[in-house]
């Protein structure tokens, strides 16, 4: 009871002010007046902002939420402790962000925060993991009055709900696809948990950040991808080639029977024309075979003696001719001369 | 007047002084136990709000009547498997019953010292219990429909009898057996924590560097397997392609071969003779030509007017 003494010390400054000073009465209880009320109204009325409630207890007991605005409580009996309800709240789990900003910095990691973020998966290999989790006040005085360290306790809760999840799951799906199973199932176990503890919390979201295979494990995780990669490469390549090779051929083959087509096409077409123009003449002829087949000689020889380089007429008695004749093409001057005498001598 | 303020003074402070000594109070946080010359006295007052006591001889003990933090030191334990492991427990509990707890355990303190004795001491039990694979995961649940590229990298996770959650509940259970005549009441209790040793993680590490590569290495494999398949089907075709077409095109030339062959022979057939003259008629237009050298008789058909005119 706090009361009492204020209202004993102000009695007292009164009357050390009216023995010391000397003031008239009137004005020095106005004074002492004035002070009573700035102290009281200090003590009764407080503030409460936008994002929080106020819980009241009066002599330790709850007895009223107040909402946003300024307010007045029962000086010195009643307590106002402020709850923010409408900000989220925010906890990281295997990182820090040292200064939040367009280009965030995030804190070293230690041993402490590493051994936070390292987990067990299901196949018994070990996982990488950083996560944040969102939340919310939606009960004031649970959450003020039912768990001690609360804080403290939610970051413990959260770990070992993550592990648990994270432990059934094989670290493939930890790296990938499970990402978000894993986020809702373990939104879902701490609300479940949250709401056991009674501690007045709503779960607004769980999100993985970084997931990660341990450092010294990292590279192999990166040749699997560069191993898949090369394998996808070398399929490519050979079918490549393969589209480059076949319809080439085709194309060739094609070429090769349209070229026995023609020649086929050709032979034919010619030997038809040839055909039909033995016919023809052979027509005439039979007509008049005897002057048809001379006329045909004569007019063959007629084309082609012009054209031979070197005639020779033999009578048709000489003989021993032959042996004579030189092979280089000459015609010797005995022989010149017995073919002159053979052809004027006949006369 | 001065003379009766004073004295007014003094009783008041008096009567504060004992004032302050009857009245207390009590948080919605807050139970309290009165005790009388160190004996407790009634019973624990537990509802909130403004009370009285006796001035003097009677003392509040304050407890907390929210739920409190138990951390586990994390300790190094093996699995029934032989594994070492860090275990990193916690457990939350209250006080139900603040009389017991106080003549039990006295103060916090006491209450913690105690509780880690009971809780680490189970947790260690149920840790050499069980195996590994059964204080990690909780259900049975399969990987099956995790999309994977290579049948190295199918996971088969171990099926297990009990599993985390159970054992949890079995260590909270066994705790609360020794709890229960403490004035505790145990919440919860999880393993919040588990890794492997430092010399284990060095082992389990290799195993998944060699784990990965296994699997890299028949990406390779399969990669160049399916670039030779690939190669032998285009030989293949390529083969079939050119044979196909060579076997189409002698197959049309023979034909054209044949049916030119067998008009000729139609046409030429009505007379042989003649064809042969006709023939012969164009060889020799077409073969002499200025290198030939002609020898003719006289009795040629070509000078057989040479010697006369009949």
């Amino acid at each position: 009871m706090e009361d009492h003494p204020i209202v004993d010390i102000t009695r007292f400054a009164r009357s050390q002010l009216t023995n010391v000073s000397r003031l008239p009465k009137g004005a020095a209880t106005a004074l002492v007046a004035l002070v009573v009320l700035a102290v009281a109204g200090f003590s009764t009325l407080y503030q409460v902002q936008p994002e929080e409630v106020g819980v009241v207890l009066r002599f330790g007991r709850y007895v009223r939420t107040t909402e946003p605005g300024l307010r007045a409580r029962i000086p010195f009996v009643e307590e106002v402790r402020k709850v923010p309800v409408q900000r989220q709240l925010k906890q990281e789990f295997g990182f820090r962000t040292v200064e939040a900003g367009v280009r965030t910095v995030y804190a070293p990691v230690e041993r402490d925060l590493a051994g936070e973020a390292a987990m067990l998966t299901g196949d018994l290999n070990v996982a990488i993991v950083e996560w944040i989790v969102q939340y919310r006040v939606s009960n004031p005085s649970q959450y003020l009055f039912k768990v001690r360290n609360l804080e403290e306790t939610f970051r413990a809760m959260t770990e070992a709900v993550m592990r648990e999840v994270v432990g059934d799951r094989t670290v493939t799906e930890v790296l990938t696809v499970g990402r978000q199973e894993i986020e809702a199932l373990v939104e879902e176990n701490l609300q479940a948990l949250v709401n056991q503890y009674q501690m007045g919390v709503t779960i607004d979201q769980v999100v993985l950040q970084d997931v990660n295979p341990p450092d010294p494990v990292k590279p192999s995780w990166d040749e699997v991808n560069q191993a898949q990669q090369q394998r996808d490469r070398m399929i490519n390549e050979a079918r490549g080639e393969y589209n480059r090779v076949i319809p080439r051929a085709r194309g060739e083959a094609q070429q090769a029977v349209l070229q026995a087509e023609g020649y086929a096409l050709d032979r034919i077409n010619r030997a038809e024309g040839n055909a039909v123009r033995f016919t023809a003449i052979h027509e005439e002829y039979r007509q008049a075979p005897e002057v048809t087949r001379r006329r045909l000689y004569l007019e063959t020889m007629q084309r082609v003696l012009p054209r031979v380089g070197r005639k020779l007429f033999v009578d048709e008695n000489a003989t021993g001719v032959l042996p004579l004749l030189s092979l280089d093409g000459g015609i010797p001057p005995q022989l010149a001369q017995a073919s002159n005498s053979a052809a004027g001598g006949d006369q | 007047m001065s003379r009766v303020t004073t004295v007014q003074i003094v009783v008041a402070i008096v009567l504060l002084v004992v004032l302050s000594q009857t009245g207390y109070t009590v948080n919605e946080t807050e139970q309290v136990i009165i005790t009388q010359f160190g004996d407790p006295v009634g019973v624990p007052v537990v509802t909130p709000g403004l009370h009285f006591k006796v001035p003097f001889i009677q003392r509040i003990n304050v407890f907390d009547k929210r739920f409190l933090e138990w951390d586990g030191n994390p300790n190094q334990v093996p699995t029934r498997d032989k594994r070492f492991i860090w275990v990193d427990t916690y457990a939350r509990w209250r006080i139900t019953d603040p009389l017991l707890f106080f003549q039990r355990l006295r103060d916090e303190r006491g209450a913690q010292s105690r509780l880690d004795d009971i809780l680490d001491g189970e947790t260690r039990n149920a840790v050499a219990r069980h195996d590994l694979i059964e204080l990690v995961r909780s259900t049975n649940r399969s990987a099956d429909d995790v999309p994977i590229e290579s049948e190295e990298e199918a996971v088969i996770l171990e099926k297990i009898e009990r599993g985390r959650q159970k054992i949890q509940r079995d260590i909270l259970e066994t705790a609360a057996g020794r709890t229960a005549d403490l004035g505790i009441e145990l919440l919860d209790l999880r393993l919040k924590r588990i890794n492997y040793v430092e010399e284990v993680q060095q082992d389990v590490f290799a195993r998944m560097i060699a784990e990965r590569q296994r699997i890299a290495e028949q990406f390779r494999s399969e990669g160049q397997g399916e670039s030779a398949r690939i190669h032998g089907e285009r030989e293949r075709e390529l083969a079939q392609i050119q044979s196909e077409a060579y076997r189409v095109a002698e197959e049309l030339r023979g034909e054209a071969d044949a049916e030119s062959a067998r008009i000729y022979a139609d046409a030429y057939n009505r007379d042989a003779d003649f064809y042969a003259f006709t023939k012969s008629l164009e060889t020799y237009e077409l073969t002499m030509d200025s290198s030939t050298f002609f020898i003719l008789g006289t009795d040629n058909e070509l000078l057989r007017f040479m010697k006369g005119a009949r």
